[in-house]
């Protein structure tokens, strides 16, 4: 909370950009677009990537060209900087939340044909509970059962080693394109960007996930990627890369996108996809999704890549009983999610088809660092539904983009600081008005904004700030001695109107959206002393 | 597969667990007084049981050190669990039927009954003319062959020996058989092993599916305890429950059928 009282205004955006065109100036030129997209398309992508690459405490080594202290810093100011721009927009904020309206109808009906949907939010939070904190005993019996299926599994301990490994499987099987389902921990570890740099053609095939590609666009909401897309828009998009005729409908455009991909599923040598449970009774991965592609995915390339987070293991098949209606429910508001389907191993004798190969890289990428804190264990049991998002009164006010993160919204609040460090994201838990909807909106319980709150303690441990500790001093120490508490208070009585109307730098942001009251004439103590005399001490 | 490097991030990963875990976590949030007073979490639907007692399906609990240090392992026991608070999936024959064919229409499938194979094959005749299906793939299958006498057009055989994917791609539609049918969220359960196999539930642009009454099952449980019972060695490599045709709201939230698989579900129930 350094002092941002000295015409930091017009410094910030000029920071912001000298380090946006730096980064822009690194990015590896891309000989092997699949959409030509423009430079700046290219640039855009690299610039997200190396912030948030930058960022992480996992792979620092690998981005040597801006120092690690550095870019976070700018995170915090590129977060207050964005997120005054986004509140500013009152059209993107309308219609976000026209777009989440829809939801919550479909939510709320959705939640009644559950008969108690209270019993089954402790269900699935018991499901998980139960499989994240025996981690050590069913990931091993899920990797024996996966590996007897026929898959193959692979082993990351950070985003650097995931990439490593995919590319190589990618490089085995000679692939020329890759098409990939949507998939947020491919996202994490920026594999598109590795992929495109070594000369592979990457599609991505949910609708929303391919027009933020043609977009050069990071998802803004991890289940919604293109939510504050408007159809215009989409339509001009596909106008310019795929040449198609501008329409306002969207399932024309959904259309466009349809006859676009299918020849493709069947070139792609290799398809990608994530995994939303890891079932270690039968060795099964399930996937979850819309649209059809996910399926499209893992049934025509030849080999399969799937990659996951451990933590996604469930211990029985049976669990995924109450697990996928509720995602389902919780996420876009459906009774199931359209296609959730279990993927033991590769095509198999007597199937009529299916990949030759199938790998699944399991993801540590600080994973390890949650799970060592049992208070905030409990962050690992999130299915990313996204509800903590849609009910988030910050999210719909800041956007998705303000983040500057894979996950945003709450949950991604709470695991950003444990992935990427506290000291550098711990803004994030100041992002949040603390009404706790998304811990009630979360389908297995996670205790998300006591976990922000958590983050703020924890933050204030481990780096304290000095102006916060002198405060706090002060606050003591007057609040030990009644009649410094007493002399303050009527100088703050007294200093009030002053204070609105010098506006001093320390509060210049706060009182830009908010005023202050009308100072009472008297204390709280004296006008309780002057109604109760007899409780005079 | 990958060498040295993957044996030893798998070590790495897995130490890294197990010392985090060590240090046991409380309870869920929100669930933890009631598990403290030791009643039953879920009154007369889930037993919670320490990880020494018979966890049903789970011959492993006791492995867990690290897990049982803490609290006991609370497992739900699943094969005992009839879940009163999900949503309903009827109790006799009857009401499953009625909730499935409400759930479909919801989901907008087109549910067809026949009274037998000879009508089941005359509302395919039907709806292949009305659509002007030049060629339709299909898989061997005691239920849809019989039904291809009456299609009025050239047909593709899907299986192992002679797949072409180029080929599927052109058909206007695929008819399978499937594993179950649920209930309470109207969806089809298909596999590979029994449904012609990955793609032809899912690339042509109508997807048939034909099933008989007694394949339906009340709950998504059930379907799953069925199929660990049928394919008791080794499950098929893909099973997939289909819920309504493919779908996607990705376009301002605004619901469009047909995204990448089918836009159109075709339910023929036999008698």
């Amino acid at each position: 909370m350094r002092s941002r009282g000295s015409g930091t205004r017009a410094a910030r955006p000029l920071k912001y950009s000298t380090v946006c065109t730096a980064l822009r100036g690194r990015n590896p030129r891309n000989q092997h677009r699949l959409y030509g997209r423009s430079r700046l398309q290219v640039a855009a992508i690299g610039y997200n990537q190396d912030m948030i690459v930058n960022g992480t405490s996992a792979t620092p080594a690998s981005h040597p060209t801006v120092s690690g202290a550095e870019l976070p810093r700018l995170a915090k100011k590129r977060f207050l900087h964005d997120a005054a721009e986004s509140v500013r927009d009152t059209d993107h904020r309308a219609f976000i939340r026209k777009a989440l309206g829809g939801y919550y109808v479909s939510h709320n009906a959705q939640k009644s044909r559950f008969r108690d949907w209270e019993q089954a939010r402790d269900a699935a939070s018991l499901a998980k509970w139960s499989a994240v904190n025996r981690l050590d005993e069913l990931l091993p019996r899920f990797v024996a059962n996966f590996e007897a299926n026929g898959g193959q599994v692979h082993w990351a301990r950070d985003a650097d080693e995931a990439r490593t490994i995919v590319l190589d499987l990618v490089k085995a099987a000679r692939a020329k394109a890759v098409i990939k389902s949507k998939c947020m921990t491919s996202e994490e570890i920026h594999l598109n960007a590795a992929l495109e740099a070594d000369g592979y053609g990457v599609v991505e095939s949910d609708l929303g996930e391919f027009i933020q590609q043609l977009r050069g666009e990071p998802p803004y909401h991890f289940v919604f990627p293109c939510m504050h897309v408007r159809r215009e828009e989409i339509s001009d998009l596909f106008g310019r890369h795929l040449g198609t005729a501008p329409t306002d409908s969207p399932e024309e455009l959904t259309m466009i996108a349809r006859r676009h991909m299918r020849g493709l599923y069947i070139d792609a040598d290799v398809g990608i996809t994530g995994a939303n449970f890891l079932v270690a009774e039968t060795g099964q991965i399930s996937i979850t999704e819309n649209e059809g592609n996910a399926r499209l995915t893992a049934a025509l390339p030849r080999v399969h890549i799937a990659i996951s987070g451990f933590e996604k293991v469930v211990e029985h098949l049976d669990d995924l009983a109450v697990l996928l209606p509720m995602l389902a429910t919780a996420g876009a508001g459906q009774p199931m999610t359209c296609y959730n389907t279990l993927y033991a191993g590769p095509r198999q004798p007597g199937e009529a088809d299916g990949p030759e190969e199938m790998h699944l890289v399991l993801l540590d990428n600080a994973r390890t660092a949650i799970l060592a804190d049992p208070e905030q264990r409990d962050s690992l049991h999130c299915i990313r539904c996204g509800a903590c998002l849609n009910v988030c009164p910050i999210f719909k006010n800041v956007g998705g983009f303000t983040y500057g993160t894979t996950y945003q919204g709450p949950i991604g609040s709470v695991i950003t600081p444990h992935l990427r460090g506290l000291a550098d994201w711990n803004h994030l838990s100041g992002a949040s008005s603390l009404c706790g909807a998304c811990s009630d909106a979360c389908p297995v319980r996670i205790d998300i904004h006591h976990h922000l709150l958590h983050n703020r303690r924890n933050a204030a441990r481990t780096s304290p700030n000095a102006l916060e500790k002198i405060g706090h001093k002060l606050f003591v120490m007057v609040a030990r001695r009644p009649w410094l508490f007493a002399l303050g208070g009527k100088l703050f009585r007294q200093t009030l109107p002053l204070l609105k109307a010098l506006r001093p730098p320390l509060l210049r942001d706060w009182l830009a959206s908010r005023d202050l009251p009308q100072a009472p004439r008297e204390s709280f103590r004296r006008q309780w002393e002057r109604r109760r005399p007899e409780t005079r001490v | 597969m990958n060498g040295d490097s993957g044996g030893s991030a798998r070590e790495v990963i897995l130490a890294r667990i197990k010392e985090a875990l060590r240090v046991p976590a409380p309870p869920p949030h929100g669930i933890a007084a009631a598990l403290r007073s030791q009643m039953g979490l879920l009154p007369a639907t889930a037993a919670l049981t320490t990880s020494g007692a018979s966890a049903a399906g789970s011959a492993s609990a006791a492995g867990s050190a690290s897990a049982a240090t803490a609290l006991p392992t609370l497992t739900i026991v699943p094969e005992e669990v009839a879940r009163p608070w999900l949503p309903d999936g009827g109790e006799t024959p009857e009401e499953q039927l009625q909730l499935l064919v409400e759930n479909l229409g919801k989901l907008r499938a087109v549910v067809h009954h026949a009274v037998d194979r000879t009508a089941a094959s005359e509302y395919l005749f039907t709806i292949a003319r009305e659509r002007d299906w030049k060629r339709v793939a299909w898989h061997p299958h005691p239920l849809v062959d019989p039904l291809l006498g009456g299609v009025p057009c050239a047909t593709y055989r899907v299986d192992a020996s002679d797949f072409d994917k180029h080929a599927l791609e052109s058909c206007d539609a695929g008819i399978t058989s499937c594993e179950a049918l649920v209930a309470q969220t109207g969806s089809i359960l298909v596999s590979s092993a029994t449904s012609g196999g990955r793609a032809l539930s899912i690339l042509p642009h109508v997807h048939v599916v034909v099933a008989t009454r007694n394949q339906i099952v009340a709950t998504l449980a059930d379907a799953l305890h069925a199929m660990k019972a049928l394919h008791a060695g080794r499950l098929p490599s893909m099973l997939s429950f289909i819920t309504g045709p493919s779908r996607t709201g990705d376009i301002e939230r605004i619901l469009v059928l047909g995204a990448h698989g089918p836009k159109e579900l075709i339910l023929i129930l036999v008698d």
